[in-house]
């Protein structure tokens, strides 16, 4: 494969040795990831702020610096979500400035995964696939899914058995493969390292995974665009495998290297669930050593007891000068109800674990009240409709009467000013 | 102290194609040094310039993870079994 102009091949991050730009995920010398390498002289002088803007509204306007050779073949609108300036939210954590990237409402499917499935159907068709994978315990699914039946690829999805029904319903619907394994994730993954060694898939975060995870820069890029070509001083991300938030620091010190923003001083904080917390508990008690853990929290999307890429989150954390904290189930279903209140968002369990986090490392004073805040929300309340339950308000049920409703209003209003 | 030693398929072209060899050391750092008399090569994939254990690189002893127990301190007895695997990166 001839590299193109932008792409010098892949590299591993742990030793650094090179690779072609292939279907390639691990380091035959020291197994470790491996990441697309960029050739960021030649970007240099072709990226600037004039020819991504005359771009179209979706991650694609950032092409120049994804890992695809040529046009993309599928996911076109992805991306490009809106950043929200939060004014009700602001004012009820007393902080000045604070922002909501929004990608509850990302195209199709309605998570950030849209925009890395994207990046590697495209890819995986540059390749020559005719078959993609992946192992999932939900967004990623429905995403693979979607874009696999605009791609008019094959699918096939490897969930853990018990999955919810919304998660089932939602991927079953574009018509893929759906194999619902008897086992817990990790074993889904392992199962799926194994078949992609023999069947040749493309599974998109496995082989595909040093491409993939490249679309994940976009959510970076985009803050900084929508924010007037500048770094926010304070981002809180959530952390699942811990790609995330390694990939939005690459984006931001991509487009400073690149001469499209100043020199970046932003500070990046981690959020996770209480009950699945290992970046976080690396990042308090600084230390490099990943534990892992056994997940026990309502925040199904962010939970991975390994995270692939947790020294790489700590990492960036600590490089920042940022913080971490961990959200109990109370208080992420306390911050999913907040975030719909104020602002008339509606995010799952991943975006109430980043909020919740948010709200008590600004009590906590790791972040400053002062300077500007983004809270990164991943993915649609919808998705996960079950846990809210107890902190929906009542319904007002009535007979079919204006005097029955009058009633009922005026109870409210006693309620109300109680 | 013989030990039994599980070589991964990607490590087995350092160990002239054993699944399986044998090696002596009171802990995992002498064992390493052993292999390394024995297969020279093996022993730089196994632990980075600093003597550290690569990130990537599993090491069990009867079934425990050694960066639970004393890593590269951790003692071995004669009949102890040892595996090396690599570890698995997947996503969600």
């Amino acid at each position: 494969m001839v590299p193109t102009v932008k792409v010098r091949g892949l590299k591993c991050r742990e030793c650094g040795r090179g690779y072609p730009a292939a279907p390639l995920h691990v380091c035959e010398f020291c197994f470790g990831p491996l990441e697309v390498d960029y050739h960021y002289e030649a970007l240099r002088k072709l990226v600037t702020r004039d020819r991504i803007a005359a771009g179209p509204p979706s991650i694609w306007r950032y092409k120049d610096l994804l890992p695809v050779d040529g046009d993309p073949a599928v996911g076109h609108h992805a991306g490009f979500t809106p950043l929200v300036r939060a004014r009700n939210l602001a004012e009820e954590l007393g902080v000045r400035e604070l922002y909501v990237k929004n990608d509850s409402v990302c195209h199709p499917t309605w998570s950030f995964k849209d925009r890395v499935v994207a990046v590697a159907l495209t890819k995986a068709k540059e390749f020559g696939f005719d078959t993609v994978a992946c192992a999932s315990t939900g967004n990623l699914a429905n995403s693979v899914a979607a874009h696999a039946a605009e791609a008019r690829l094959r699918s096939f999805i490897f969930i853990p058995a018990d999955l919810e029904q919304g998660k089932i319903v939602g991927t079953l619907v574009y018509a893929p493969v759906l194999v619902a394994v008897e086992g817990t994730y990790d074993e889904v993954n392992r199962l799926c390292s194994e078949v992609a060694d023999k069947y040749r898939w493309a599974f998109v975060n496995i082989n595909i995974r040093p491409y993939y995870s490249e679309g994940s820069k976009t959510y970076g890029y985009e803050i900084a665009e929508q924010f007037g070509w500048r770094a926010p001083a304070q981002i809180v991300v959530p952390c699942a495998a811990g790609s995330l938030i390694t990939k939005i620091w690459k984006a931001l010190k991509e487009l400073s290297a690149l001469g499209l923003i100043d020199t970046v001083k932003t500070r990046m904080y981690a959020a996770q669930a209480a009950g699945c917390g290992p970046i976080v508990t690396m990042i308090k008690e600084r230390s490099e050593m990943l534990v892992p853990v056994r997940p026990n929290t309502v925040a199904k999307s962010l939970a991975m007891g390994n995270p692939a890429d947790g020294v790489y989150a700590y990492r960036v954390v600590t490089e920042s000068g940022g913080a971490a904290e961990h959200a109990t189930d109370e208080e992420i279903l306390d911050a999913m109800a907040l975030l719909a209140r104020t602002e008339g968002i509606f995010t799952e369990t991943a975006g109430g674990v980043t909020l919740a986090a948010a709200k008590k490392l600004i009590e906590q004073g790791s972040i400053s009240r002062d300077e500007p805040i983004v809270i990164c929300i991943t993915g649609n309340g919808l998705k996960t409709v079950e846990v809210l339950g107890s902190r929906l308000a009542e319904t007002v049920r009535i007979r079919p009467s204006l005097s029955a409703f009058d009633r009922a209003l005026a109870d409210l209003k006693t309620l109300t000013q109680a | 102290m013989p030990v039994l030693v599980r070589i991964p398929t990607p490590l087995r072209r350092v160990t002239n194609g054993a699944g399986e060899v044998h090696a002596k050391g009171s802990d995992i750092a002498e064992l390493i040094e052993d292999l390394e008399r024995q297969f020279p090569g093996l022993r730089e994939r196994l632990v980075e310039d600093s003597g550290e254990l690569r990130r990537f690189i599993n090491v069990y002893v009867n079934q425990e993870d050694v960066r639970f127990l004393a890593g590269r301190g951790t003692a071995l007895k004669d009949g102890d079994e040892v595996s090396i695997v690599p570890a698995i990166a997947g996503g969600r």
